[in-house]
């Protein structure tokens, strides 16, 4: 630090060299848990060589193969010959997965062909493997063959869009049955918007009240806000459920207070109400912090200012406290925004089936379909969108400001 | 505007009946758990005895049922260790950088810094992913390094958040004072500007640990049987059977976010002071 | 923090790591299994007696069926668990696909009486790369305190939003539910699968499970539809027969299951391939196989063993001392309006089934 004393040019070199120095570390650290294993996720939504290297004889017979009818019979004998050998060294059940996302059903008929074939030595094989299954009589299968041997593919993000590559290379959308992706993405912004809202109507007064109250009284009641953000997710998930479920606390009350009877109970959890409410006390916090911090800073002599003009409290409120409230109204709307588009946790447990959002399905393709290169490319695409929102918010606000209590 | 609403009286009263149901919305549903926690029934509603004070009705059986739990203490145990572990590479990490980022001339200043608090705002699920997939090929998949090494990054943001706020109140001609009358740099660090930022540590340290005790989606893919945290613990007991005994630990969960609440708030107090 | 404290501190930690990290030791296995009642049983019946026994520590996960944590630990390469619980036509599949090991039957230890492995399974149970073990069913049940009237009788009446008003649990998976939809529907148990095989029976089924979907909460662990019924969350709910005879038998509740139209099936052990404690793993598996341990699982849950020599050895409940046969899944009375789970459909179908079935769910 000696040298930093003097603000010349020189030093002052020093003093950056000395505190990149300082930062590096943690920049490294990120740099290998983090931004790699993003990178690697992504890497996957365009990349995968299973099938390439499962079948690579196979792949190269289909290379002349013109997608009309169905392929020579060497293709079906090198495809044989391979569906053996990856059964032998045990892969045969990761490319079978891929082939079955392109075309549904194909496990099975691959691991079955694989199976019977296990003592067949002799062809003719078109015909032995269209004997086990039909399917292998179908130009279908074999491009859905083809399309899983690429090892780059754009096929991951035409899914998530509800987009689907045609045999002639033409893009078309997916069959009606099959686009719930767009659908889902909208449905995740439609709800992230209505929190949004939400945390602001319930957050603002809130949030002025503890910005106009004394200092005692401002501690006191910004504790009541603090205990919810400090307390584990879970438990705030845990307490909607106790109190929202049909036999819980809030349904008991109403039908002691007579508001309905035993038999008309509310359902107000496991469906999109139990997301939305659990969600919004969640994120609640987020907004009224940043509302408080830059409504602590408007001096209240302009309001007191704007009335003795003689401006009712609404249009004094409207024309002066409201656009100096805004930079906290976008800090805190965007914050609220960001977190809610990625959240996971509460709508998998108090969500039900309608009350899922994207990143449940993400989650979904990758615990239970195992579709990873789409779970990942729907990764991207949510990743995507959140990062320009935090660009967004560190044009606006500044990340350093990120208001925690 | 307080004055005028307040002259307008049925305006001031309505501002504060909303406000107060909002204060109840935030802290209710929490506080509800705690006598639910006694029930000596496995039901989450109030049962007559309860509602009674019928002595009978309340109990410790939840309670002595997740004190003689070994998987809830071994979760307890993991939790604390991978906490623990995390909040130490989180803040020896955060606050150099914090360190570092002081100086306003540093290059790339808001690059650096948006890449710090990236991990903040991720997603955590497409974060749990892609460690998944990478930590699982090196062979840290189901490991507590592996958990280690997530948390850290996922607490390391809120560590260079506070220790970089209570940095910019910190008078730099403290620094040059100490270097004028001949401290080296690490003296000076030591015995001046650590004193003066130790509550910012310690609070980022705090939300470091907090962050870590929380989380539950990068434990759901990457934490195997050893690796069982409460939250993990809490998911699954969440998800299959809530029983009473959930309502305990989550009652204690309360207790212990209040304590680190009232701790950052008693640090903050202090270094303002 | 000075220096004397950052020795504490490390201290700390590393005693810390001395508790909480010691994982892989050579002498211990994952064993994985379905939670709850059930998983106290294997726990009690299998896992106790076999540590005791070998030695070995057997480390405990739960699941919920399927096969996607199976392939996700061989398709990455990171193999964690050792044995699992599966569902047989999972355990088919598993094997079609190279995700376990195969198991010769006539490795497996004779019955108590001597006879050998291969002739003491019932026929036909012995099939792809795992054990059979036992009998289970998916069955509905209801609470009676929540149903005052008419009470339900028939699969029909579970499809019957009229007659039975409020909502329903089903598992969050296609197989069983498209048959009980069939079934409802009016189809005669024996040409279920044959309707399932074409496409207007599939139309049929998912039409039929469309009537009830906005009263359907989803389960995925079969410890929750006890729970549901117990706490009023819903007024029926399919489930695991065992599950619901635990909270009769333990719990005292007034649950009461319809033996109609429900799915009888046989479970698997089985080993994942590939994992480095193989040897472990196989005499997990032979001992979990043997008619003496099949029993004690049944003598805590009503599963019942599929070893012909396991039978007689189950007799009363092991704390609650109620005979176990009229519990039975596999007993006669109730398996007379049973449906046999036709596994081989559903080894052909499955991954079109989830596929279909997501799809309805997120619309």
């Amino acid at each position: 630090m000696a040298g930093s004393v003097r603000w010349s040019a020189g030093p002052l070199d020093r003093a950056q060299i000395r505190a990149l120095g300082l930062v590096a570390p943690l920049l490294l650290f990120i740099g290998v848990t983090f931004i790699a294993p993003l990178g690697t996720m992504l890497m996957r939504s365009v990349h995968d060589p299973v099938v390439a290297d499962a079948l690579p004889e196979t792949l190269a017979q289909l290379k002349s193969w013109d997608g009309e009818g169905l392929p020579p019979e060497a293709a079906y004998a090198a495809l044989a010959r391979e569906l053996r050998r990856a059964a032998a060294a045990r892969t045969l059940g990761q490319m079978a997965g891929r082939v079955n996302r392109v075309q549904v059903g194909l496990r099975s008929v691959v691991t079955r062909t694989a199976r019977e074939l296990r003592e067949v030595e002799q062809g003719p094989w078109r015909t032995q493997m269209a004997a086990v299954d039909s399917a292998w009589a179908d130009p279908a299968t074999w491009y859905a063959i083809q399309v899983t041997g690429e090892r780059f593919t754009a096929r991951h993000y035409l899914n998530a869009v509800d987009l689907q590559q045609l045999a002639d290379g033409s893009v078309a959308a997916q069959a009606e049955e099959r686009r719930i992706y767009v659908r889902l993405f909208l449905r995740t912004l439609a709800v992230s918007g209505l929190i949004t809202l939400l945390c602001l109507l319930l957050g603002y007064p809130v949030a002025h009240l503890i910005a106009n109250s004394s200092p005692r009284r401002a501690s006191l009641l910004l504790i009541l806000v603090l205990v919810p953000f400090w307390t584990s997710l879970l438990v705030r998930t845990t307490a909607w459920i106790v109190l929202l479920q049909s036999q819980g606390v809030l349904n008991d009350l109403m039908v002691s207070l007579g508001l309905i009877n035993d038999s008309g109970r509310l359902a107000m959890v496991y469906n999109m109400t139990g997301t939305i409410v659990a969600m919004t006390h969640v994120l609640l916090p987020f907004m009224v912090l940043p509302l408080y911090s830059v409504m602590r800073g408007i001096p209240a002599t302009h309001m007191n200012a704007a009335a003795s003009l003689g401006a009712t409290p609404l249009r004094a409120f409207w024309r002066v406290y409201w656009p100096q409230s805004l930079p906290g109204v976008g800090a805190g709307a965007l914050l609220v925004f960001i977190l809610a588009i990625g959240y996971y946790i509460t709508p998998a447990l108090v969500g039900g089936s309608s009350g899922q959002l994207i990143s449940n399905m993400i989650a979904y393709h990758m615990q239970t379909s195992l579709n990873w290169g789409l779970a990942a490319a729907l990764g991207g695409v949510l990743l995507a969108g959140v990062l320009i929102l935090y660009w967004l918010y560190d044009r606006l606000v500044g990340v350093e400001r990120m208001g925690l209590g | 505007m307080i004055m005028r609403i307040a002259q307008s009286g049925l305006g001031r009263i309505g501002y504060l009946a909303f406000c107060t149901i909002v204060f109840v919305f935030l802290v209710a549903p929490i506080i509800v758990i705690i006598p639910l926690s006694f029930n000596a029934e496995p039901y989450f509603t109030f049962t007559e005895g309860m509602l009674r004070l019928d002595p009978d009705a309340w109990s410790l059986r939840w309670y002595r049922e997740i004190i003689a739990n070994e998987v809830w203490m071994r979760s307890l145990i993991n939790s604390l260790f991978i906490g623990a572990s995390a909040t130490l590479l989180a803040t020896v990490l955060g606050t150099l950088a914090a360190l570092g980022l002081a100086n306003s001339t540093i290059p790339a200043r808001r690059l650096i810094m948006g890449i710090i608090i990236s991990p903040m705002v991720t997603p955590v699920i497409i974060a749990a992913a892609g460690m998944f997939f990478f930590y699982s090929a090196l062979g840290m998949g189901q490991t507590h390094l592996g958990l280690i090494l997530a948390h850290s990054v996922l607490g390391v943001p809120f560590v260079v958040v506070t220790v970089t706020a209570t940095l910019s109140a910190y008078d730099v001609n403290l620094t040059n004072a100490a270097a004028s009358l001949g401290a080296g740099p690490w003296t000076t660090f030591r015995r001046v500007q650590f004193p003066l930022i130790a509550p910012g540590i310690i609070s980022g340290a705090l939300f470091a640990f907090a962050v870590s005790f929380d989380e539950v989606v990068v434990v759901l893919f990457m934490g195997g049987v050893d690796q069982r945290t409460i939250p993990r613990q809490m998911w699954s007991g969440i998800r299959e059977q809530i029983s009473p005994a959930i309502l305990a630990v989550a009652t204690f969960l309360i207790v212990f976010a209040v304590l680190l609440l009232l701790t950052v708030g008693w640090l903050r107090r202090r270094s303002e002071s | 923090m000075n220096d004397r404290q950052t020795t504490a501190v490390i201290t700390v930690l590393i005693a810390l790591c001395a508790a909480g990290c010691g994982s892989d030791e050579p002498d211990s296995i994952t064993a994985v299994s379905w939670g709850g009642s059930y998983g106290r049983a294997v726990q009690e019946g299998v896992n106790v007696p076999f540590t005791e026994s070998t030695g070995i520590r057997v480390d405990v996960e739960d699941y919920n069926g399927g096969l996607a944590q199976i392939r996700a630990q061989v398709d990455i390469g990171d193999i964690h668990w050792d044995v699992v619980d599966l569902e047989i036509s999972d355990a088919v599949r598993g094997c079609d696909e190279g995700l376990l090991e195969r198991i010769d039957v006539n490795a497996l230890e004779p019955g108590p009486d001597g006879t050998p492995a291969a002739e003491d399974f019932l026929t036909g149970s012995q099939v792809g790369c795992g054990v059979s073990t036992l009998f289970w069913s998916t069955v509905y049940a209801y609470n009676e305190n929540n149903i005052p009237g008419a009470r339900p009788t028939t699969m029909a009446d579970f499809f019957d939003l009229n007659a039975f008003p409020g909502r329903r649990g089903m598992r969050r998976v296609p197989q069983v539910n498209l048959e009980f939809a069939l079934i409802a529907d009016g189809v005669p148990l024996d040409q279920v699968y044959a309707q399932l095989d074409t496409p207007e029976g599939l139309d049929r089924a998912f039409a039929k499970l469309e009537t009830i979907k906005d009263e359907v909460i989803w389960w995925e662990a079969g410890a929750q539809p006890p729970q549901m019924l117990a706490d009023g969350e819903v007024i029926m709910t399919t489930a695991y027969n065992g599950r619901i005879f635990n909270a009769q038998v333990l719990e005292d509740q007034p649950f009461v299951i319809v033996w109609d139209g429900q799915l009888l099936d046989v479970g698997q052990i089985a080993i994942v391939a590939g994992t480095p404690r193989l040897e472990e793993a196989m005499r997990y598996v032979t001992f979990a196989s043997m008619a003496e341990s099949m029993a004690r699982i049944g003598r805590r849950i009503s599963y019942s063993p599929v070893r012909k020599s396991g039978m007689p050895l189950v007799t009363t409940h092991v704390t609650a001392g109620v005979d176990m046969e009229p519990h039975m899944p596999a007993s006669p009375a109730n398996a007379a309006r049973a449906l046999r789970y036709d596994w081989s459909w559903w080894v052909d179908h499955q991954d079109a089934m989830n596929e279909r079935f997501s799809a309805w769910l997120a619309r």
